[in-house]
């Protein structure tokens, strides 16, 4: 079915593409070490006990192979491209470009471990994914014998996540395969996972792998659930957020629907559903952490899967008592002065006189 | 000198031979292990003139490098492209989840360190402290 706003979806999509919102997946390392990573968006839809997690990794032009790491929840059951607009249409439900973006159109000794096991294999454009199962020693060997090189962080952050669950998907994109191609600079190629699992959960800690403390790691996260979903951390509690902001969260429009539901692959969505968007903006040495989502109505993210104690030694985020203390602390000394001097002056004194 | 106390001293005599040889120039084992990408000790003193072995251990699933010398030697490595140290024994490559040992006899007392020279591992803080005795 042709649908009226696709071309100015596929326009302004490519517009995105190079504007703020760069589609990219996290974690790319080249092969000097560094990450080419600009801002992520990420979409999560958990929908009778599967989770469809659509990421996309954009070229971005030059030559040679880079890859990236993406933690999972659990063995996916199909790896597929995914659909053509699903995350350029989630951009656009929550952050509808200024009209005058139109006129810029057109710029567009012996190991002690053995390797991860090889889950499944695919070839997505000039992706190579490979599904694996291992600890973070065995993990890190398969990706330094296919010719990653990881960051100094990497063998931490494995092990973050091979303790909770040991399946990663490692994509190896090969710019000159990307470039004979015809790939453009800016264009993505989106991967869609199905992985059945009993509550979604988004690595974000793995968005922080290679940066300095001085960085920032910047994301977008889309989330499409049956009912609100509970998040730990929580996005919108005063002062306990980590970074997070809640972007956007509102029962997700018919429109919307629709127009995911006819995307490749997205047959899956439901008639109601709800939608949030958590926008990341942290220091990479603070994102030790995940987003854990609670989709059941139960209201009870798991801190293990947000990476929490008692699974490590990083604290749960609670509310903090001692600000709120202090505050208090505040108000009952400040307003009895402020009453007192209120009525010193009496109810309507004036501003000094100059003399 | 009777038959039992002649054996007795020549015994003695060869031991304190053996022991006197060993606190010249016997080599003294240092292990140090490499772990999320630090090094466990990041302070060792060991005596002058005392060939020493170094064991690194690299339980990391990422190569690693020690390379230990004075500001100078540093510098140069740090702005260096070798893909590979091993025939020096102040430059060593460590594979991934593997062990290496080398021996080293420092001369001269003073402090040097020893630092991972791969991109961004220093800045990561994989650097430590060696103090020579005099």
């Amino acid at each position: 079915m042709r649908r009226p706003w696709r071309p100015f979806l596929a326009a302004t999509a490519a517009l995105l593409i190079t504007a703020a919102p760069a589609l990219a997946c996290g974690g790319l390392i080249g092969p000097n070490g560094a990450v080419n990573l600009l801002r992520t968006t990420t979409f999560a839809g958990y929908h009778d006990g599967v989770e469809h997690y659509v990421t996309a990794f954009q070229f971005a032009g030059g030559g040679g192979a880079f890859g990236s790491i993406t933690p999972l929840p659990d063995i996916p059951s199909k790896v597929e491209r995914g659909g053509d607009w699903t995350l350029q249409r989630l951009i656009l439900e929550t952050d509808p470009p200024a009209f005058e973006a139109f006129r810029t159109l057109g710029g567009v000794e012996a190991a002690a471990a053995d390797e991860a096991e090889v889950l499944l294999e695919t070839t997505i454009d000039a992706l190579d994914i490979t599904i694996l199962r291992g600890g973070g020693d065995e993990v890190g060997l398969w990706a330094k014998n296919h010719g990653f090189r990881l960051p100094p962080d990497a063998p931490e952050v494995l092990d973050f996540y091979a303790d909770r669950s040991p399946i990663f998907m490692a994509a190896a994109f090969d710019a000159d395969a990307a470039a004979a191609r015809g790939q453009a600079v800016g264009d993505g190629t989106p991967v869609h996972l199905t992985i059945p699992t009993d509550n979604p959960w988004v690595p974000l800690r793995i968005l922080g792998l290679g940066k300095s403390s001085a960085e920032t790691v910047q994301a977008d996260v889309y989330l499409l659930t049956d009912d609100k979903p509970a998040m730990l951390p929580n996005p919108e509690a005063f002062l306990e957020a980590n970074g997070l902001l809640l972007d956007h969260s509102a029962p997700a429009t018919e429109p919307l629907l629709t127009d995911l539901r006819s995307d490749v692959g997205m047959e899956w969505v439901p008639d109601d559903a709800w939608l949030t968007k958590v926008v990341i903006d942290s220091p990479a040495d603070a994102l030790d952490f995940d987003l854990a989502i609670d989709a059941s109505g139960a209201g009870n993210p798991s801190p293990v899967d947000a990476g929490y104690a008692p699974f490590s030694g990083n604290p749960l985020p609670r509310s903090p008592i001692a600000v709120y203390l202090l505050l208090m602390a505040v108000a009952i000394v400040a307003v009895p002065v402020a009453l007192a001097r209120v009525a010193r002056r009496g109810p309507f004194a004036g501003p000094p006189a100059a003399a | 000198m009777s038959r039992i106390a002649c054996p007795v001293v020549v015994s003695l005599l060869l031991l304190g031979v053996a022991t006197t040889a060993g606190c010249a120039a016997s080599p003294q084992t240092v292990t140090i292990t490499i772990h999320y990408s630090g090094f466990d000790p990041t302070e060792i003193s060991v005596p002058r003139g005392v060939p020493i072995t170094f064991v690194l251990v690299n339980e990391d699933p990422i190569d690693h490098e020690w390379l230990i010398g004075d500001e100078a030697f540093h510098q140069k490595h740090r702005t260096g492209t070798h893909a590979g140290h091993g025939a020096v024994p102040n430059e060593v490559s460590i594979p991934a989840l593997q062990t290496v040992t080398t021996t080293i006899t420092f001369d001269d007392p003073g402090r040097v360190a020893y630092i991972c020279h791969l991109p961004s591992h220093e800045e990561y803080g994989m650097v430590g402290w060696l103090t020579v005795g005099k």
